[in-house]
């Protein structure tokens, strides 16, 4: 008999320590995808967050010129000519040109107009280099190739390494990267206007869906008559929060912008967008963790005389608040990392400028991932893969702020 | 507690208010939808049309061209775009909804953008003909050259094609039938290689059902795995042709220019598929990119005529100009004059 029970306890025993084991190997395969993802995508970054350029001498003291009437195309282009390139013909002194970014006149001219005083003087400027003179330097170039299929010429590659035998190439951290918007060349782009537009988007989701979902939940959870309508209602907002999020950018399209006639493109109806998106995980979320509130603290503040509103507000949600504002900010992370919708809103777009209000156009983050992803250009890999960074990085830091207000507002029972 | 709920309210209505006081337009500002296509090189135009000028910075959407066409044709005002790029020339359905919208188009030609069918270098070096595309790629396709009886393709590798192309399996990325490059394919490279099989070409001039049915066979493309459809991103299909030497891809030509060291191009009718081919036509999977202005807003947006100006000047457009650094491939000269005089006509297309 107890030869017996031994052989179950160790049985089960057994059956225990196989299922912990299931736990942990599952948990470690979800860590392993989870650094896999990240570590590869840092390694494939590294290269957009250095550019390499030089120091290039501009000369403004012997000439007669005030601010307005500087050609800062032709100043560059005639400082670099100082260089030595040995070039005599028209097309030798183009290709020389185009190893340089077509962005530097105007990162010149913005250094000039911050410093007025600069006119008059000679001073040197950091000039970056084109995107494959930049991936010239970062991986080198085949030399086993013919001339032809390879992104540089002969003549190019002498003066690259012309530049780098005198010492004049440096590597620096690229600022551009933060603190520009986009750009066609892979070397003065930037993510800054996307994060703005997210940002901006993302704010008009949480005004818009934070006190719609968490009153019409309330209304739900403790004022609705329990009927037939609020039954049709309460399932409607389950399925709603199914529906795949593309139906949601038609639907905005067709209200937002035919109908109530918004501006395309701006952050003002992505945010309206995602926000009906939004909406049902919310409700869901704040009846769930009103739900979870024990029955004991509505009784109590009921029999010493607290109406119905005063128990929901001066109880209720009090208590409840961890979970709400944890559901929402799980509701607001999918929605930052959404770009189905938008594309029929007009926010898949090229958008330099960095947008200043609600109305301006607009990208978001994920959406600037996918165009770099489809550019043709070469440089543009590492500048997606960096792009995705920024956004797995404020990612985190949203889902932070979820774990912080709940751990701020937690109730023990 | 509360006190958090009423900070919530505060910064919530005051939001609200900055938010719906500050509704309005942007006055000049242009915006662009249109062909995925062209929107690298739209794209480039607008950058350097921001930067050089003091207009804003016009947006571009890519939308592809059919759902460009229909944003632009949908009426007169700041809500509507001013210029939709196209990778084909504007329907007349598109037109004739233009036209009833009262709007007056301009159509611009700037260049061309050649289709290739590239592998890896690592694999052997392809000489297609259009033939041999669509004997290999097509659903249905005739027993013999004077027979009409269709059979499902049975060819499984490229020496089934012709006897000259390589034991290799045959396996074409691709783009799906939502894009217009595979729209340019078939219509460029599948119908030029039905029309080698007599029966076909027969059947396509015999009369309007005949061309209907010659449209059909020519123009539906295996779905038997040997076509495998790799989404709208060209990127894609070059990485994972690095991966599978044997595997070619379908992709505009600019991709193959930027990967050049990795890629090789088929030549297709004995013409490789380069830049001068293209360009004088030799190479004949090649198709014409357009955009299309609203004269109807020229006078209320003083910037698009401006913007029109850059994009078809020698700077951009031109033989040396930045777009063809992009991948485009330019104008004839004959037909590069011809645009920039419309453009200072400003001459109304008729269809």
């Amino acid at each position: 008999m107890s030869k017996n029970i031994n052989s179950m306890m160790l049985k089960r025993q057994s059956a225990e320590k196989r299922f912990r084991f299931y736990g942990q190997a599952s948990l470690a395969i979800a860590l392993i995808m989870l650094v896999v993802i990240i570590s590869s995508m840092t390694y494939r970054s590294i290269p957009a967050f250095t550019n390499y350029g030089l120091n290039l001498n501009i000369n403004l003291s012997n000439e007669n010129i005030s601010q307005d009437n500087i050609n800062y195309r032709r100043l560059v282009r005639d400082n670099i000519s100082l260089l030595d390139s040995g070039c005599d013909d028209r097309k030798c002194r183009k290709e020389f040109l185009r190893l340089f970014s077509s962005g530097a006149a105007y990162e010149l001219r913005d250094t000039i107009e911050n410093d007025p005083s600069l006119i008059g003087k000679d001073f040197s400027k950091f000039i970056l280099f084109s995107d494959d003179a930049d991936l010239f330097y970062k991986f080198g170039i085949d030399n086993s190739l013919p001339e032809s299929e390879r992104r540089l010429n002969d003549r190019e590659i002498t003066w690259l390494n012309g530049f780098k035998e005198l010492g004049l190439v440096e590597k620096r951290f690229s600022t551009n990267l933060f603190t520009n918007g986009d750009s066609r060349e892979p070397e003065i782009a930037g993510v800054l206007g996307a994060v703005i537009g997210s940002l901006l988007t993302i704010l008009i989701t949480l005004i818009i869906s934070f006190p719609i979902g968490v009153l019409s939940a309330i209304y739900l959870e403790s004022f609705a008559p329990k009927n037939k309508l609020t039954d049709f209602i309460e399932v409607n907002i389950n399925n709603l929060a199914a529906v795949p999020s593309i139906v949601f950018g038609l639907l905005g399209l067709a209200l937002f912008i035919n109908f109530f006639g918004m501006p395309r493109s701006a952050p003002l109806v992505g945010g309206c967008v995602l926000s009906l998106m939004t909406l049902p995980v919310i409700i869901i979320a704040t009846r769930a963790s009103l739900q979870s509130v024990p029955p004991s603290i509505r009784e109590a503040a009921l029999a010493v005389g607290a109406s119905e509103m005063q128990v929901v507000f001066q109880h209720l949600l009090p208590a409840a608040l961890p979970g709400i504002l944890t559901g929402t900010i799980i509701g607001l992370a999918r929605a930052f990392g959404e770009s189905a919708p938008l594309l029929l809103i007009g926010m898949v777009a090229f958008v330099v400028d960095i947008p200043g209000s609600f109305t301006d156009p607009a990208t978001a983050l994920p959406v600037q991932v996918y165009l770099w992803a489809d550019s043709p250009e070469r440089a543009f890999v590492a500048k997606t893969s960096a792009a995705t960074l920024v956004l797995i990085f404020l990612l985190i830091i949203i889902n932070l702020a979820a774990v912080i207000l709940r751990k701020k507002y937690q109730l023990k029972w | 507690m509360k006190k958090l709920l009423k900070k919530i309210t505060f910064i919530v209505s005051t939001i609200s208010l900055i938010t719906l006081s500050s509704i309005s337009y942007a006055e000049d500002q242009i915006r662009i939808v249109g062909s995925s296509t062209v929107f690298p090189f739209s794209t480039a135009v607008a950058e350097e049309f921001g930067r050089s000028t003091k207009f804003k910075t016009p947006i571009v959407e890519s939308t592809g061209s059919g759902g460009g066409m229909k944003l632009f044709c949908s009426g007169i005002g700041f809500e509507y775009p001013d210029i939709t790029n196209a990778s084909r020339r504007i329907k007349q359905n598109e037109y004739n909804t233009c036209s009833e919208n009262g709007i007056r188009i301009i159509e611009v030609k700037v260049g061309y953008d050649g289709i290739v069918l590239a592998n890896s270098k690592k694999g052997s070096l392809y000489n297609l003909t259009t033939r041999d595309i669509y004997l290999a790629l097509a659903k249905e396709i005739p027993v013999n050259d004077n027979d009409l009886t269709l059979i499902d393709n049975p060819n499984k590798t490229w020496k089934d094609v012709n006897a000259e192309l390589p034991n290799i399996k045959i396996e074409v990325l691709g783009p799906p039938p939502t894009s217009g490059t595979r729209d340019a394919f078939v219509e460029l490279a599948m119908d030029s290689g039905a029309k080698s099989f007599t029966a076909l070409k027969d059947l396509r001039s015999s009369s309007k059902e005949g061309k209907a049915e010659f449209k059909r066979i020519a123009r539906t493309i295996r779905e038997d795995g040997s076509y495998i459809e790799a989404g709208e991103n060209d990127n894609l299909i070059v990485q994972k042709l690095e991966a599978n030497p044997n595997a070619i891809g379908i992709f505009g030509y600019s991709f193959l220019e930027q990967n050049s060291d990795k890629l090789q191009g088929s030549n297709v009718n004995g013409v490789e598929p380069e830049f001068e081919k293209i360009l004088s036509g030799d190479y004949v999977i090649s198709r014409s990119l357009y955009f299309y202005i609203k004269k109807n807003h020229i006078r209320i947006k003083p910037s698009l005529l401006n913007f029109a100006k850059e994009f078809t000047s020698e700077g951009a457009m031109g033989f040396d100009g930045y777009l063809a650094d992009k991948g485009l491939i330019p104008l004839s000269e004959n037909e590069y004059e011809e645009v920039k005089i419309n453009i200072i006509n400003l001459v109304e297309l008729e269809l």
